[in-house]
This record gives C-alpha cells, structure tokens and sequence, in this order.
C-alpha cells in the first residue's frame, strides 16, 4: 500500500484543465478533442493505470476465492492463479450436505428472518420518520435526540438484558429476537434516513390533502409513502445485507442447528472441517455472499445514493 | 446533514426555534405518539430499559440461574487486576487507532483519483464499494482465514518470488495486522462519503486559486482538506464507534478465542467469552458499560476536537 501513497498524483487532478477552465466542469467531453494534450493523457493513463492496479488487487481474494471453488481441493493451497483447467462441482455438492441439514435449509432461515427484517423496518421506521419530519409535539427536540444518539449505542451495552428478557419469554432458538427489535424500529439508523428523506417532500402535497380532508393517517399512506419509495429502496437493501451477514445476534440466540441461519451455519462448518474440505467450505461461502451480491448489482444506485445522503452535512 | 451535524445543531440552537414552530403549527401530540409507539415501545423496552438493568446487573455476581446478588463494586475492582482484560483493551485500541485512519486516508486517497468525471467512474467505484459490504461477513472471514494461512494465498504468492512467508494468523506478531488489513480492505463506504463530499466543494475555489498561482498541493491544503473536513470528521467518528464493537472477523480467523495467545482478543470477544462463555453475567455487563464510556469518551474527544481543525462553510 505505501508505494501506492508515493507514487498516487493525489492532488494532480485539481489541474486537469488548467489551460481551459471554461471546459473544466465537462472534462468528459473534452476529451478526444484536441484541447485534450498529450500530457493529460498521459496523466489520465496513468489515473487508469493506478485505478486498475488497486482495483485487481481489491477484488482478487474474491475472485480467487471463486475459482479456488471449482478447483481439486488440494489445488487450493499450491495454485495462486486464477486459471480453471476443468470445473470441478464437487465442492458444491459435498459442501451442500455437509452439516446436520442441507445447506438451503439454513438459507430459508436466513430469508425468513430477512424477510420479517425487512417488514418491521419499512413499517415502523417509517411511521416514527414520519412523525419526526412532519408533526409536532410535546418533547419532539428531546425525542429527536435520543432517536440520534440511540444511532451509535453500542449493541453490547444491551445485549445481556435483551438476552434475559428474551430467554424468558422463551424466544431462545426461535427468530423473534432477531426480528422483534427491527418492528419496534430500534435500527433508528433507518428513520434518521426517511426524516431526511421526507423532509425533501414539499409541504404543499401534505397542505393539499390536509384541504380535502385528509387526516394524518392517509397523509402517511397515500401521500408521503408512495414519494418516498427510493427511500424504503434504500432501507430494504440496506436491511437485507446486514441481516443476511448479521452474525453476533444469530450466534447469541441460535443454538440449535435446526433455527442456524447462514453464517452461523458457516461458522459451525468451519469448525467442524478438517483440512482436506476447504474447496466445499469456500463453495458454501460464495454460496452465502451470492444474494448480497445480487443485490448489490441490481440496487447499487439506492446503496449509494443512502450512503452519500445520510453521510453529508 | 448528518446525524452528527444534527446533534451538534441541537444542541446550538436551543428554544429559539421551537417557538416559532409552535406558533406555525398547531401540535397533533395524539397523532404523532401513534406515528411514534412502535419505535417507543422499542427505546423503552429494548434500548433503555436494558442499559438501565445492565448498569444494575454490573454491580451483581449473575449466572442466569440463581438470581442476581449484589456485590458493589468487585465487577469493577476485578476489571483492575484482570490481565487478559488488559491485554483485550490494548488490542482493540491497536485495532481501532491503526485501522481507522488506515481505511480512511486509502478511501480519500481513492475518492480523490476517481473525483472528476473520470471515464468508467462507475465500474471503479462499484470495483472498490463492493467489498465493504462483504467484509462483515462470516464468508470473508473464511476467505481471510485461508489467504493468511500458512499455506495460504499471501504466502503462495510470495514463494513465487522464492519468499518463505509466516503463518500470519497463526504468528501472535501478525495475526492482529491482518485483521487490521481486512478492516482497510472495507474503505468503500467511506470512500463514496468522500466522493459525494468531494462533488460539494464549489468550483470556484479552484479557480480563483489557480489565477493566484496556487500550486496543485497548496489546492489540497487549503481547499479540498478544509471543505472536505465536516466529511472527514464524520467519517472519523462514525468507524471509531464501528471499530469499537468490531467481532465477527476476530471471532471466525481465531476460531472464537480470540488467538494465538490473546493476540486477536478483542474486548467484544472477551466480553462475549465472559458473558456467553461463562455467563458470568454481571461481569460482562460491567465490561459493556466500560466499552460504553469509553466509546463516549472518545466521541466526546472528537466533538471537542473538531472545533479547532473542522471548517463549517456556512
């Protein structure tokens, strides 16, 4: 990493136009024209150069990973490479049936605990945004503040009392405390980012069905919710990745093999395998990061656009 | 804004704008504790209501059988002879003030090459976001506990080069510093907090620099850091806290305890470990209340700190 720090042109780009500042905001658009000299092609190679350098270095574990899953196990440990000389499926079927049920059962666990994930977030977060963006009331600033504040809580600070409390309703090895919390919206992340999103819907569209005689409730549905969908797109990505990955909850309540979801299932396969199993350990991890990727690929614009939004002043 | 920008304004701007609020709209208190109960019932009964008894339980001797016996002050005094604990803390610290500002100066270094309308900007970014949401996964954890084996990827790739490379997570020396790498591994999320910061700063600025003779890394000081640094706090704070309660990738490379000899021991696994492990309860609700404020104190730090180097444009 540090010879890329030396020799990266970090603060090169600020005169990518220095001759034309008239063309600087549409660099795009200069280039291929001859205003474009040769020196900035050079630089902008380079830029490429740089770019693809760090990037191949960022997504080879992946990759290798990958192939490495198509690959003889004993391959894994002598072949850096990427090239595949024959696909060897193997993996994935001894991968599949290797733990107490097949691996799809601990997938159904994980989707039906994203799925009620997901519900309880749209719902309740919405509803409490809605209240923090549009209406007033008694201790709204002090309310406010907690619900922010409540953002950075340490998960650890609650974890033994949320554990007693669940344990004795007998929720222990069951789904419930991994979706109960997220429909009383305690990921408060999530209604910080629907306040935002709702407090850039004019007023005017509320004011307007206030006239025709629209209380609070059909303001909320039929107005606000259906102008903030990129904002619950944005919560249910969000949602899904983290639940789906969500390791230190299912761990905590998810003893029994039968309620394991994914990565606690991962967890007990890594631990139970012997040295000579890490192709199908490896085919059951990409097996596992394929729906997070899907989804990054298909809603990569809301995961963006939520980062960015939530993340600047 | 951000939830920190908000806080920090919260506290600045007190009464004063409540009045006028008030006198604009009417309060629909009915209305709004409905919008508000389920989120209520939550602080109440899964947030704060938990911190409270937590903080009592931290005071209590509890093994989740017989009821929880008040002891004083020894969860705290045992905290203060209790080496392995002292060692969790030094290696979450390590963790937290070597990876952070590792994984942020590589997500700006990034942001600044791709800012620009750069051909193919989207594809790199994609390229550099897509491994920040793998990393906490248990999978690249795995994929971690392999290429930083004995005979894993790193060292394959080395004894091409004729190098006889360690087992990095097996050698006590190494194994936090892969853990801390795959921490940095994740810079893409801040790093497109960067980007979208980056796109803010008018242009103007650079304009008029560059009439003045500015050179390109006088641009960088006293134009893009300044602008940039609202973002950069931001940043800052939000993975210090991350950082803080980091475990699943400690917990799956040292196969949950936090090897070899303590060295990938962080707090969370030993409060995990004490809690979970042992269930001596009341200790690791001890141990989560000190995380708590150190965590505060840290945050606090940083809010006080970030007047004297944290430039509000408006």
């Amino acid at each position: 990493m540090t010879t890329k720090l030396e020799t990266l042109p970090t603060p090169d780009k600020k005169s990518g136009g220095a001759g034309k500042p008239t063309n600087h905001r549409k660099p795009r658009e200069s280039r291929g024209t001859l205003a474009f000299s040769r020196a900035q092609r050079g630089k902008s190679l380079m830029k490429h150069g740089i770019l693809i350098l760090a990037g191949g270095l960022m997504i080879y574990p992946l990759l290798w990973m990958v192939v490495s899953s198509l690959r003889p196990n004993e391959l894994i440990f002598r072949e850096p490479g990427l090239w595949l000389n024959s696909l060897e499926m193997s993996n994935y079927t001894s991968g599949w049936s290797a733990l107490t049920h097949p691996f799809g059962h601990y997938m159904i666990n994980s989707a039906i605990v994203v799925i009620g994930s997901i519900l309880g977030n749209l719902i309740s977060c919405s509803m409490a945004a809605y209240a923090f963006a549009r209406l007033q009331f008694t201790a709204k600033k002090l309310l406010f503040g907690i619900m922010l504040l409540t953002i950075m809580l340490p998960f650890h600070v609650v974890i033994v009392p949320q554990y007693i409390l669940f344990s004795q309703i007998g929720w222990v090895n069951t789904f419930w405390p991994l979706i109960v919390p997220k429909l009383l919206a305690t990921e408060a992340f999530f209604v910080f980012l629907m306040v935002q999103f709702i407090r850039g819907i004019p007023r005017e569209l509320d004011e307007a069905a206030r006239i025709d005689g629209a209380g609070h409730p059909r303001i909320f549905l039929q107005v606000i919710l259906p102008l903030m969908v990129p904002a619950l797109a944005t919560t249910t990505i969000f949602t899904f990745i983290w639940t789906w990955n969500d390791f230190f909850g299912a761990l905590i309540y998810l003893t029994d093999p039968d309620m394991f979801t994914v990565p606690v299932a991962l967890r007990a396969f890594v631990d139970s395998q012997s040295a000579t199993s890490w192709g199908s350990l490896f085919a059951m991890s990409i097996v596992s990061l394929l729906p997070v990727f899907l989804v990054f690929l298909f809603g990569q614009r809301f995961l963006i656009k939520g980062i960015a939004t939530t993340g600047i002043k | 804004m951000s939830a920190i920008s908000e806080l920090s304004s919260i506290t600045r701007r007190k009464g004063k704008a409540t009045a006028a609020e008030k006198k604009a709209n009417g309060r629909d208190n009915k209305a709004a504790y409905i919008f508000l109960l389920p989120w209520l019932v939550g602080l109440v009964a899964i947030t704060i209501g938990p911190m409270i008894m937590s903080l009592y339980l931290s005071f209590t001797d509890y093994n989740l059988l017989q009821p929880p016996e008040w002891v004083g002050l020894e969860n705290f005094t045992r905290m203060l002879s209790d080496a392995r604990l002292h060692n969790s803390l030094g290696v979450t610290f390590t963790y937290v003030f070597v990876g952070v500002p590792l994984q942020l100066a590589v997500a700006l270094l990034i942001a600044l090459v791709l800012d620009k309308g750069l051909r193919g900007l989207p594809f790199y970014r994609s390229v550099f976001y897509l491994p920040s949401l793998l990393g906490g996964s248990v999978a690249v954890a795995i994929l971690w506990k392999q290429i930083f084996g004995t005979t894993g990827l790193v060292n394959q790739v080395l004894a091409m080069f004729g190098i006889q490379g360690p087992g990095w997570i097996s050698d006590p020396s190494t194994a936090l510093g892969s853990i801390i790498l795959l921490h940095v591994w994740t810079f893409g999320a801040p790093m497109i907090i960067f980007l979208a910061g980056l796109r803010q700063i008018p242009h103007m600025y650079y304009e008029a620099a560059r009439v003045d003779g500015a050179t390109t890394l006088q641009q960088f000081w006293r134009i893009t850091l300044p602008m940039l640094s609202p973002i950069i706090f931001f940043n800052l704070v939000l993975q210090i806290i991350g950082s803080f309660q980091s475990f699943t990738q400690a917990f799956i490379v040292s196969g949950g305890n936090g090897g070899p000899s303590d060295s990938t021991m962080f707090f969370t696994l030993y409060l995990y470990q004490k809690g979970f492990g042992q269930f001596d309860m009341g200790y690791a609700s001890a141990m989560a209340w000190v995380l708590l404020v150190i965590i505060g104190v840290f945050t606090a730090i940083n809010f006080i700190a970030s007047k004297y180097w944290v430039f509000y444009d408006d």
